[in-house]
Parts: structure tokens; sequence; C-alpha cells
């Protein structure tokens, strides 16, 4: 039999799709079935920001969420479990509302420049994120552990380098 | 550079999701073996480790061609390298993210039927 299972129902969700355009970005796509405001308005307001960022299935949650969405504001994101806070933040670089918003990841000097734009397209959003790695090697530094995939995948790292 | 395959990469984490299936594989690694093998070595019975390694087969991570009365098995066709398998992790974040926000902007949809829009 084969893997690909034509015969499963089609899943009302839109999909995702992840693309390495070059050695140093990374581009994720997604379609939204609504105005780019109300996308714009989920991404920019802490209190809607906070319930979907980290959805359960990773594990952790999100204690605190501060967003000052103006260009040049602030934003601290801390991470739980709360015996071992994780601080994200940055600053907004670009801000034009229902329309793009640009920050920087100032955690590590690895951290990538992140540009998100809200196209509308009729009823929907078009939703395309960028990250844009300083080298390289700091792409590399980031993605080769990728805490946020979890325990699955880092044995599943591991295996791979067992099966050589 | 890399487009995901997501469904071809489903069959493949879902046959990885079990930790005797990845001993198989890690097994299978250092040499063929025949299900007979790969039972005893999982002190597993040999209807059980046939489905195992009938999950493996099916997602191209393990083949096995019957020579007489053995099936041997041997690592497959599909190989997940390094690469694929970050970039599907990181899919996977994504799309488990953007399925939430789903669900707010539906409601903050709703409320603006109801309310209307401000300003």
């Amino acid at each position: 039999m084969d893997a690909r299972s034509e015969n499963e129902p089609t899943p009302i969700k839109n999909s995702t799709t992840v693309e390495q355009t070059s050695e140093r970005e990374i581009v994720v796509t997604r379609t939204f079935n609504a105005p780019a405001r109300i996308v714009f308005q989920a991404w920019t307001t802490p209190e809607l920001f906070k319930q979907w960022w980290l959805p359960k299935s990773m594990g952790m949650s999100l204690l605190s969420c501060e967003m000052d969405v103006r260009t040049g504001g602030k934003y601290v994101l801390v991470f739980g479990p709360a015996s071992n806070p994780t601080p994200f933040y940055g600053r907004y670089i670009e801000v034009t509302p229902h329309a793009r918003l640009v920050w920087t990841n100032d955690e590590s000097d690895h951290g990538a420049v992140t540009t998100v734009t809200f196209e509308e397209q009729g009823d929907t959003t078009l939703l395309v994120l960028h990250e844009l790695y300083p080298s390289k090697e700091a792409f590399e530094a980031e993605h080769g552990m990728e805490e946020a995939m979890g325990e699955t995948f880092a044995q599943l790292d591991e295996l791979l380098i067992t099966l050589g | 550079m890399v487009q995901c395959e997501s469904t071809r990469l489903d069959a493949s984490f879902a046959a990885l999701s079990d930790a005797t299936r990845r001993g198989v594989l890690e097994q299978l690694g250092r040499k063929d073996a025949s299900i007979t093998d790969l039972a005893e070595k999982f002190r597993m019975t040999l209807t059980g480790m046939k489905k195992h390694v009938g999950v493996l087969e099916q997602a191209g991570l393990v083949t096995t061609e019957k020579v007489g009365r053995v099936r041997t098995c041997k690592l497959g066709p599909l190989r997940l390298d390094q690469e694929t398998a970050w970039i599907e992790g990181y899919r996977q974040l994504w799309a488990a993210r953007f399925d939430e926000l789903d669900k707010i902007v539906e409601r903050l949809k709703q409320k603006e039927k109801v309310h209307g829009r401000k300003k």
C-alpha cells in the first residue's frame, strides 16, 4: 500500500507551507479566512496573541507577554514552565497596520529578523512570514537545535545520526 | 530549496513514534535481519514484530524480501535526511500555531458581525 493515502478526508484547515529560500532564510506561508485587519489584530493584541502563540501540543506556556506594537516599540515574551522561565525579546522595527510587521529577536546574537506580511486576497488573507538570520552559521545554530520541536524530534535526530 | 512532502512525512513520523520501531530501524542500520531475529531481539511474538515491520514498510523506511521461508528486512529507500526532518518539525510547529490562530480569527469575525466594525 502506498503511504500517501488519497482517501483521507480533506481537512478544512488551510495548509501551512515552509520553504527554506536561502542558507539564512526560511519562509512560512498560510492563508486565513478573514480580512487582514482581523488577522493583524490577533497578532498585535497581547491578550489574543497569548491564546495561540504556544499551542498546547508544544507543552509550554506563555507566562507573560508584553508588546508595544509600534515602530521602535519593544516586546518581551516569557515562556514557561515557571520553574524555568525563558524570556524572548526584541524590537518592532516596522509596524504598518493590517499589512506588515517586522521585529528583531535580540535574546542572542544569532537571532533572526522576522517579517510578517498580511495580504488581503478577496475574503482571505495570505500571511507570509520570513525569518532572515544574520548568517548561515546563525541559521544553523538556531535550527540545528530547534527546542520547540520537542522530544520527538530530538529523538529522531539521534536516530538519524545512528542510521548515518 | 526544500519543500515538504507532508503526507509522505506524516507516515514516516507515525512510524517513528514507537520506540520498538525506532529500535528496529537502528538494528537494521547495523545489519539486515529476519523477522524472527527481530522478534527475538525485542522479545516479542512473530505476529507483533510483523505488524511493526509492516508499518515501517508502508512508510518506506524498511523493505522486506522473502527468500525460502525467511523474510529478511533491510532499511528502505526512504531516508529522512536531517534537513527534511527539522523543516517538517518547524512546519508542524507553525501549523499548530496557525490552527489556534484560526480559532481566534473566527471569534473576532463573529464579534464583528454582531457588534459591527469598530471605528
